[in-house]
This record gives C-alpha cells, structure tokens and sequence, in this order.
C-alpha cells in the first residue's frame, strides 16, 4: 500500500519505552479514537501541529523526536 | 473501526437500501404506466422520511453495539461511541466535498431537464438520484480514506 504521507514517526518505540504503553492509552492521552492513533503509525494520516505537539508532550520529548520528514534530494 | 466509519457504513447502506426500493417501486411501473399518472410523490416522501428515520435508528444501533461490544470484549472502550476527532473532521470534510461535486453536477442534469421541458416526474426522480449519487460518493470517499489514509 502507498503510504499517503511522507511524515514518518517513532510513536510505536517510544510507546514501548513508555512502558509499553497501548495505543489505546496513548489515544485517550490525546483525545483522539484509537484508530486514529493507528493511522499515524502506520503512516497513512499526517496529523495536525496541535495534535503532534500533544503527542510529543506526552512522551515528553520535541517534536522532531517524534516526527521526521526526509529532507529535499 | 471508529464509530465515524460504522456511522458512514450505515449511511450508506440506508441511503443504497431506500433509493434501491424507491426506484423498484417508482421506476417499475415506467413500462406500463405514462409517467404523468404515475404517483410518485408520496414514495419520494415516505423515501425521504425512511432515510432520515433509518440512518437515525441505524445510528443508535451502532452506538449500542459499540458500547456493548466494548464491554464483552474488552478491546477498545465505551468512551470511543460518539468519540470524533480531527482526523474523522478531516475525512468527513473531504468526502462531503466529493459528494457536492457529484450532486452539483447531478443538479446540472436536472436543469438540463427543467429546461427541455420534461415531465415533473423526471426531473423528481433526477433531483433525488442525484442526492442519492451525491450521499453515496460522500460516504464511498470517506470510507476510502478511512481504509486507505489520504
């Protein structure tokens, strides 16, 4: 499947050094659907600042830890 | 699924399910019947009626089943029915997009008609094919981006 997005991201390792937090959980600490939480994962939704920057909060990291886009070549 | 996704399956199955009746029960009688004595008028209304009443019912249902769902099998959680965040916002704003450009154009074949002078009769069945048209590429939009991400 082509990934819709070229923001890629490390929620799913930081969410297993957060003690292996479930998304679930990591989508009730954002006010999102689990689904959603999902989707960024895997890379298929780009989410907005607002919602990045309250990713990143709660695993209390910036936002480049959390998300990475490839530079122009 | 997110309970937007179960909200846009029921939508589109009642809008599917009442157009397909209509239309048997409208369009069967084309053959036999001149369309100026067909009696079209309360079928499009009890059609329109259904669809309102139906998706409501159908939404209900899905919220029970969620919730219930929730509770039996422990995967995933009471407080996800109704949930609706930016992504289901972002979805539902370009899949209704797509369903206005459908109808838009829907509505041009309808003036099209107006303007040729044909009977009331199809320019109504027209007008409501292509609300029907227009609900369904909405929730076919949506249903794609849900699946596949945009």
């Amino acid at each position: 499947m082509v990934k819709p997005t070229r923001v890629s991201n490390s929620i799913r390792s930081l969410r297993f050094a957060a003690g292996e937090m479930t998304q679930a959980e990591l989508a009730d600490r954002v006010h999102v659907t689990r689904q959603t939480v999902i989707a960024i994962e895997q890379g298929r939704y780009s989410p907005s600042l607002e919602m990045a920057f309250r990713i990143a909060r709660v695993f209390g990291v910036s936002l480049d830890d959390v998300f990475q886009y490839p530079g122009e070549e | 699924m997110p309970f937007e996704e179960k909200f846009t399956w029921v939508s589109a199955v009642v809008t599917t399910g009442v157009a397909a009746v209509y239309f048997a029960i409208v369009l069967g009688q084309v053959p036999t019947v001149p369309v100026a004595q067909i009696a079209y008028q309360w079928p499009l209304l009890i059609a329109i009626g259904s669809l309102i009443v139906l998706t409501i019912v159908g939404a209900i249902v899905v919220a029970i089943g969620t919730a219930i769902g929730a509770q039996i099998t422990g995967s995933g959680s009471v407080d996800d029915v109704g949930r609706h965040d930016e992504r289901d916002a972002d979805i539902n704003r370009r899949g209704e997009l797509i369903g206005y450009y459908v109808s838009s154009g829907g509505a041009l074949g309808v003036l099209a008609l107006a303007m040729l002078r044909f009977d009331p009769f199809w320019i109504a069945n027209a007008l409501y094919l292509s609300f029907v048209a227009g609900a369904l590429a909405a929730a076919v939009a949506k249903l794609v981006a849900y699946r596949r991400g945009f």
